[in-house]
């Protein structure tokens, strides 16, 4: 029997989002899946029940009814206690638990003898788990949202233009934190035409941030007193100090500041001070994205667009669901690639499978018991190449051939040389004088060879072929002496006539079928290149 | 025609040439070098013709032989597949190689053309004769055998017989031996038998060699084969003391020799191991290397890659020999065409030893009207695929293969290679998931960015483009 995923409608004020989205009902379906959607579950992200109907969902009317029928519940937000109060024994629940900062509604939960996937929880580092990243996809949405809503309530356009009207100025947007949220916030305002600039205290996602468009603005910090024990807090200290001081001078320049920086498990760092509020331009706008957790600026209001000191200072923290469409398709399709995990065998029943480390790391209770937090991911050997420097570049080996070689080590050149050295004096003091005037032209025609071909384009290798090949039949000119040479009157030399004839009338029509047929193929074949 | 002139013309015609050669290095050139090459053969052929060299009485069997040639030539030329260009080269070159012989043994029993010599000069003649034959016979057997294991009337494995360098040593001693036999012997009939049976045995050394080379490995054939059939041509021309076939015949060979190192070079490996046999031989079982790669592999449908195509901005194009077999190349301009019309940036990526010859995907990409300024060389786009969105391996596994790089211990292993899993997503068309020409196991199929589209390439290539066209 086929398992019920139920989607109930989410009961946090203002969120809009959708745990399913229509086109996702059809492919939970294919892995043998019944869907049950309650009734305007999707309506704040403009999905009809009709249209999860044509989908293949049932609609339950009321929240009761979809627990009820429900033998999985996928939501966005963490159940609320009258949600809880609905759950039955044995549900399983996959949701955004945020099973640290929850410890009661942990206990709740596992009192109802449910099992809990926290898809918030999952161990973002193996990449087989990248697919159901949930944080990642509403990260993204935010970042691009916190743009929005910045040039929202900024006056003035994003990107320079010269108008008959005047000059305008570009838009300078200063970026903290380059992480999932600040990088999609990079790209966004890059895309409307801001000079954008972001720092991290992570050095090595500065290319992350030259990548997107944006220009990493360093700390500058002169690191001192380098080893000894104390290093890391001195710097710590010293570095912080520095970092305030490259705030302020970004607070003073730029029009638009945009704040993504948490620290897991702890209050945001407050990054933005009122005196800094108080340098920035009139008509500036603050957007601290970590306002759920108390806010990169100090003068934030959680969940409020303010004015403050003339500079308007957003701190919503539903930024994701603003774009209720966008991010409930992103997180529908995320919990359809944990669905795929969790039933391998697509007959519509799951298996939490806690041997398998992403499984594991998501599921915060198992039938009831708290299996939360995870042991320390057993983190497979990690892959030859990033184990150990990638293998050094191919060096080319053999004879050091024109410009597109390196040249040959002095060694082997030496050698190379000693050996043409002797195999010329070994010539010179063998052969007769007409055969050295021919050698002398083949040396000199080798090279020329080797200089003209190295100037032939890969492309036109394969031509090269058919007109070397169609050249090579100049052989025929040995043949053609042959057949009926001038020979000196009465010498009386016995001329097997025959047998040269016929082989050189053969060796003449052999030649022929190469001459023409090479030159014709290599013809066809040259017109066929355009550009 | 005097003597003189003759030779000034065989000087022209050698100029010719080196400009026929030289203008194949751009594509806007290379019709005109294909031309100056045409009027370089025309003046040789016809300076010899009338030169002092060869009387009235042959002309009829000239033009009799010319035209029975030409005609079979001139049709093979325009009824053969772009597909089957490896095959035409291969044949071509062994046409090359049965004339040397036949020309060296012709040669040889001409009293006319041996008595004029005496001492080291006769020495050295009979040696020409000796080495000309020798190459002649080596190219024409090996590419018999190349032109059957490229129209897969042989198969395409290395035959490799057991202690096959020991039976390569002995032919070449033996080869040695009767040579000396050779130039010791003062009448022509004495002569004969050691010449016999030197060419029997380089005709069953060039039969081995080439069996002993695997289908990967063919770029590197064709090419050597190309620059034998050059030095047959220069060992007839010492023969016959003809510079101007010296000179056509270096050039030949430098150019066949050069392209060989090329195709050695791109697959990092030494011209004296792809001679002496196929891939994976060495270690005996050749996929037993390192670890396998693990993980699940992605399939797609042509429905999906057709949308992946259509989000896509930057798209490379990876074509193989799998294209060729597949005759997909039209369904790749197709999509090629509708994507660019629609503004996506659409390339292709060469390797250099992809197919059966050097330049092999340019021809067949030629043929299908791509044009050739979006068609470039590996080291041209190797670097731009991070910011590729879609990159798609057409029939090829080796050439895109990231263990080349990653996985020291691999039979590939330092092979240039196309980072095609730097893109965003790489799709890969494939009849299976058996492993390519290196017997390699490919981990790119495994990667997380990496879908995989199984089929016939042409079938599949057309629903993309239906698909796309929806």
């Amino acid at each position: 029997m086929s398992q019920v995923i139920g989607v109930p409608r989410e009961t946090a004020a203002g969120e809009k989002r959708v745990a399913t989205v229509p086109e996702v009902v059809e492919k939970l379906a294919k892995l043998g899946f019944r869907v049950a959607v309650q009734s305007g579950a999707g309506d704040a992200a403009n999905f009809s029940d009709d249209a999860y109907r044509t989908a293949g969902a049932e609609i339950a009317a009321d929240a009761a009814a979809l627990w009820r029928a429900a033998d999985i519940v996928f939501k966005v937000r963490a159940p609320a206690a009258d949600e809880v109060g609905l759950m039955r024994e044995g549900q399983t629940l996959i949701a955004f638990i945020w099973p640290a900062q929850n410890p009661e509604l942990l206990r709740q939960l596992a009192a109802k003898k449910a099992t809990v996937l926290a898809i918030d929880a999952l161990p973002r580092m193996l990449s087989r788990a990248q697919k159901m990243d949930a944080l990642t996809s509403m990260a993204s949405i935010s970042g691009y949202r916190a743009v929005i809503e910045a040039a929202h309530a900024f006056g003035r356009f994003f990107n320079g233009q010269v108008t008959a009207a005047g000059k305008i100025p570009p838009a300078k947007v200063f970026i903290a934190g380059a992480g999932v949220a600040g990088l999609s916030a990079i790209g966004t305002a890059v895309g409307l035409g801001a000079i954008v600039r972001a720092n991290d205290t992570r050095a090595e996602v500065a290319d992350q941030v030259v990548s997107m468009g944006g220009e990493f603005v360093k700390v500058e910090y002169e690191e001192e007193g380098a080893g000894g024990g104390g290093y890391a807090k001195v710097m710590s200290e010293g570095f912080q100090q520095a970092q305030r001081e490259m705030y302020a001078r970004q607070a003073r320049e730029v029009d638009i500041i945009i704040t993504t920086a948490l620290i897991p498990g702890k209050p945001a760092p407050r990054l933005i001070t009122a005196d800094m509020v108080k340098s920035m331009k009139p008509g500036s706008v603050i957007v601290d994205m970590a306002a759920e957790q108390g806010g990169n600026c100090e003068l934030t209001e959680t969940g409020k667009a303010v004015v403050k000191h003339g500079v308007t200072i957003v701190g919503y923290t539903d930024l994701a669901s603003r774009l209720a469409k966008q991010s409930s398709t992103l997180y529908a399709t995320n919990l359809f690639r944990l669905a795929e995990e969790l039933c391998k065998t697509k007959d519509g029943v799951i298996n939490v499978n806690m041997e398998d480390d992403a499984l594991r790391g998501l599921t915060v209770i198992k039938q009831g018991s708290i299996t939360w937090p995870p042991p320390p991911l057993r983190l497979p050997a990690p892959p030859a190449a990033s184990a150990r420097p990638a293998a050094p570049p191919p060096a080319p080996k053999g004879h050091a051939h024109g410009a597109a070689a390196a040249p040959a080590s002095a060694r082997s050149m030496a050698i190379m040389f000693a050996v043409a050295a002797a195999l010329f004096w070994f010539i010179g003091a063998h052969a007769p004088a007409a055969f050295l005037a021919h050698f002398t032209v083949f040396v000199l025609a080798c090279f020329v060879g080797y200089m003209v071909v190295w100037n032939v384009t890969p492309a036109l290798h394969t031509p090269l072929m058919s007109v070397t090949n169609a050249i090579s039949s100049i052989i025929a000119i040995g043949a053609l002496v042959q057949i009926a040479p001038p020979l000196a009157a009465g010498t009386g030399i016995d001329r097997p006539e025959a047998w040269i004839r016929w082989l050189a009338v053969a060796g003449i029509g052999l030649t022929a079928i190469n001459m023409f047929g090479g030159f014709a193929v290599t013809q066809r074949m040259l017109q066929m290149f355009r550009k | 025609m005097s003597a003189t002139l003759a030779t000034v013309s065989y000087i022209g015609a050698t100029i010719l040439f080196i400009l026929s050669l030289g203008g194949l290095s751009n594509p806007e050139t290379s019709r005109r070098g294909n031309l100056y090459g045409i009027i370089g053969m025309a003046i040789a052929v016809l300076a010899t013709v009338f030169g002092p060299r060869v009387t009235p009485a042959g002309y009829a069997w000239i033009i009799a032989a010319m035209v029975v040639g030409a005609s079979i030539g001139l049709y093979a030329a325009r009824i053969v597949r772009m597909t089957q260009m490896p095959e035409l080269v291969a044949l071509m070159h062994s046409l090359v190689g049965l004339a040397a012989m036949l020309v060296g043994f012709a040669n040889y029993i001409d009293p006319a053309a041996a008595g004029v010599f005496e001492g080291a000069e006769k020495t050295i003649h009979e040696l020409e004769i000796y080495i000309g034959v020798l190459i002649g016979a080596v190219t024409f057997s090996g590419s018999v055998i190349a032109f059957g294991k490229l129209s897969a009337k042989i198969s395409g494995k290395p035959v490799l017989l057991p202690g096959r360098h020991w039976l390569n040593l002995i032919g070449l001693l033996v080869v040695i031996g009767f040579g000396w036999r050779f130039i010791n012997t003062h009448a022509v009939t004495d002569g004969m038998t050691p010449l016999v049976v030197m060419t029997v045995i380089a005709l069953l050394f060039g039969i081995h060699m080439v069996m002993a080379i695997g289908g990967a490995d063919m770029p590197v054939v064709i090419s050597m084969l190309n620059s034998y059939s050059g030095w047959a041509a220069a060992a007839t021309g010492f023969m016959l003391s003809n510079d101007l076939l010296i000179v056509t015949g270096a050039l030949v060979g430098s150019s066949g020799a050069i392209l060989s190192y090329i195709m050695c070079r791109a697959m990092n490996r030494h011209f004296i191991s792809v001679i002496a046999g196929g891939f994976g031989t060495e270690g005996g079982k050749p996929a037993a290397s390192g670890a396998q790669p693990a993980g699940e592999v992605a399939p797609i449908s042509a429905a999906e890659t057709a949308e992946l195509l259509r989000e896509a901005k930057n798209v490379i194009i990876v074509p193989g020999y799998g294209m060729a077999v597949a005759q997909a190349q039209h369904a790749v301009y197709e999509i090629t065409k509708f994507l660019r019309e629609k503004g996506v940036n659409v390339r292709f990526g060469i390797h250099p030893v992809a197919g059966r010859m050097p330049g092999h995907m340019n021809v067949l990409l030629a043929e299908a009207k791509v044009p050739y300024d979006i068609v470039l060389e590996m080291d041209e786009l190797n670097e731009d695929f991070p910011d590729t969105d879609v990159a798609m391996v057409i029939g090829a596994n080796d050439i895109v293969n990231p263990s080349a790089q990653e996985d020291p211990a691999s039979p590939i292993a330092g092979m240039p290679v196309l980072e095609v899993w730097k893109a965003k997503t790489s799709i890969v068309m494939k009849r299976s998931m058996a492993s390519g020409y290196a017997g390699v196991d490919n981990p790119l199929f495994y990667k997380d960015n990496n879908r995989m589209l199984f089929g016939d390439a042409k079938k599949m290539l057309d629903e993309v483009l239906a698909a796309l066209k929806a």
